[in-house]
């Protein structure tokens, strides 16, 4: 069974087609990116499955069951969680607070038995410290130590990537969206990200639909690509066989271009 | 010189209960960014609540259960929390804004109601003989005003740190985040209308005891006593004193309280007879002129909410990324 089957999803904005019939799987422990022009409606899927908007046709299932009109905290609980494009941290809170406060819904965490630190309140505030520094260990040394109980508005942008991503991974999904990890990274950096997202299928056990601009990232992890263009899947397959495909050519660099690169072809064979 | 002290033990019950108010609306716009405007109504709740439950039968209206002091301080609490439930539920789901737009609205509601429902609350003449605590034991003046701050300073305290417990607790990140960014928390998991209800109820509660307390201290409530410049001088000590931060609210509504008592002396005794009716308005300027100055020179307050950079990276962490 897929862990996630889009079916045949659409969504208007009063006259803006934002997504059309758009359908595709992703299998468990699979790496699936989603790529596409800008305005191609990809964070517009990613705010579909999340539950921020609700389809207008379609269907969207996770393990098998219908997520439509479940509210994004109740999405959550099913198992998906997501970052953001523009990033949505706490960024007046310490980096160890955005990774402890996604685990809340799990531990339950009530005011009373706070008032009342019942001896369960003391070891599951234990607990989600542990969760919480596994997670940010993905990232090796660059969130711990200092950095943990640092204000995220004194991070780099990078390093607000990174403390998004745990935040994620702490929520206890299975299935992470990750909406351009690697925005605002220099090229060493997003060397480093590429790694850790196929660290976090390896190791984490987590299967990752991903939204990305960079086609070195995309093509290196990648199992499969899906290609958006405003709003409909124009091509779907392994990350070679898709950006080869004329349809997405066209849909990145024009019409125009690939008319003269034809009639290129055309003249060469003839010469 | 014990006229001193008498006036200082009667100003520090009064900034106690407003402290202990300004800690319930720090809960909900310090902790949780909920935009109440309509501090007065609950207070009013609270007060009125009080009176009925432990209050001496009155001819004219409700009253008469002569209730023990503890438990008409308890049921003005509940019945602040009640109310606040039933603002809560309709608007906490919407923007911030609609819950601006309600409370102030049902603030004043509450007031023309005590105003005018004079079988319940006693209408313009308000509701007299309010008991303080301990009445039984014939205290002299003072000797119960020593009592009575003492019971509101303990009540601060306690107060205080569950306040301070819960929101160092789960539950208080969690309200933390909701402030931060609600999309985003409620990404993670959380539904940001629970919490916002159960922060909004409980510091709606915790104004409810502050108006149980000051009917109790002053004996008498009218509906005058609930006018809105009441949530303005609430509003007023938790930005002077800091929002975010609980020892902030104590702090603001002590000096506040301080200020506006002291403007108010100063100008009844420098303005000219023909002037004084006019005092009032000038205190009222005074107060909103220290407002904009902290706004501009102290934006978080005297005592803003306490940052959590750790010392390490105080004493210069590398800024390396």
């Amino acid at each position: 069974m897929a862990m996630l089957e889009v079916n045949g999803i659409s969504k208007s904005f009063g006259g803006l087609q934002a997504t059309t019939d758009l359908s595709f799987k992703v299998e468990p422990g699979e790496i699936v990116s989603v790529i596409g022009p800008n305005g191609a409606g990809k964070t517009t899927l990613f705010n579909l499955i999340t539950g921020v908007y609700r389809p207008d046709q379609g269907d969207i299932r996770f393990e098998g069951q219908s997520i439509v009109g479940l509210k994004p905290n109740q999405i959550v609980d099913r198992g998906i969680a997501r970052t953001f494009q523009n990033l949505r941290l706490f960024t007046n809170l310490s980096v160890l607070d955005n990774v402890l406060i996604p685990q809340h819904h799990r531990l339950r965490s009530t005011w009373w038995s706070a008032v009342l630190r019942t001896p369960g309140y003391r070891r599951r505030e234990q607990q989600m410290h542990d969760l919480a520094l596994e997670k940010l260990s993905f990232f090796g040394p660059r969130l711990m130590s200092f950095r943990l109980h640092q204000p995220v508005y004194v991070l780099s942008y990078a390093n607000r990537r990174r403390t998004e991503m745990a935040r994620a991974m702490a929520t206890g999904a299975k299935m992470l969206l990750l909406d351009e990890p690697s925005a605002g990274m220099n090229p060493k950096e997003t060397v480093e990200i590429t790694d850790i997202i196929r660290r976090m299928r390896d190791e984490g056990g987590y299967t990752i639909l991903l939204v990305e601009h960079k086609m070195n990232l995309v093509g290196e992890i990648s199992d499969r690509v899906v290609v958006l263009d405003y709003g409909q899947k124009i091509a779907e397959g392994a990350y070679q066989d898709v950006v080869d495909d004329p349809k997405v050519i066209e849909a990145y660099l024009g019409k125009r271009a690939q008319d003269e690169a034809d009639s290129e072809a055309a003249a060469g064979g003839q010469a | 010189m014990t006229g001193l002290l008498s006036y200082l033990v009667f100003f520090l019950i009064q900034a106690l209960i407003y402290a202990l108010v300004a800690l319930g609306l720090n809960l909900q716009w310090g902790y949780t960014g909920l935009f109440n405007i309509g501090v007065a109504g609950f207070f009013l709740v609270g007060s009125y609540t009080f009176a009925v439950l432990s209050g001496p039968a009155y001819a004219t209206h409700l009253g008469g259960f002569g209730l023990p002091v503890a438990v008409g301080i308890l049921g003005a609490m509940a019945m602040a929390g009640l109310i606040a439930l039933v603002v809560g539920i309709p608007t906490l789901r919407l923007r911030e804004d609609y819950l601006a737009i309600a409370t102030i609205g049902i603030a004043e509601v509450l007031r023309l109601v005590a105003l005018n429902a004079r079988g319940l609350t006693g209408g313009s003449r308000g509701a007299q003989s309010i008991p303080r605590p301990f009445q039984g034991l014939e205290l002299g003046n003072v000797a119960s005003n020593l009592v009575f701050l003492v019971l509101v300073a303990a009540l601060v305290v306690l107060v205080y740190l569950a306040l301070e417990t819960m929101v160092r607790s789960p539950w208080g990140r969690v309200l933390k985040a909701i402030r931060e960014d609600e999309q985003a928390a409620s990404s993670l998991g959380k539904d940001p209308f629970r919490f916002r209800l159960q922060s909004f109820v409980l510091g709606c509660a915790i104004m409810g005891l502050g108006g149980a307390l000051n009917a109790s201290f002053v004996g008498f409530v009218a509906p005058t006593d609930f006018l809105p410049i009441l949530t303005f001088e609430i509003w007023a000590m938790l930005i002077v004193g800091g929002s975010g931060n609980n020892r902030g609210a104590l702090l603001g509504s002590v000096l506040v309280w301080a200020f506006w008592t002291g403007t108010g002396s100063i100008a009844q005794s420098l303005l000219p007879s023909g002037l004084q009716v006019k005092g009032g308005a000038l205190q009222v300027i005074l107060i909103g002129a220290v407002l904009l100055l902290i706004l501009m020179i102290r934006p978080r307050g005297l005592i803003g909410e306490e940052r959590t950079v750790s010392r390490e990276a105080e004493l210069g962490g590398d800024g390396r990324t």
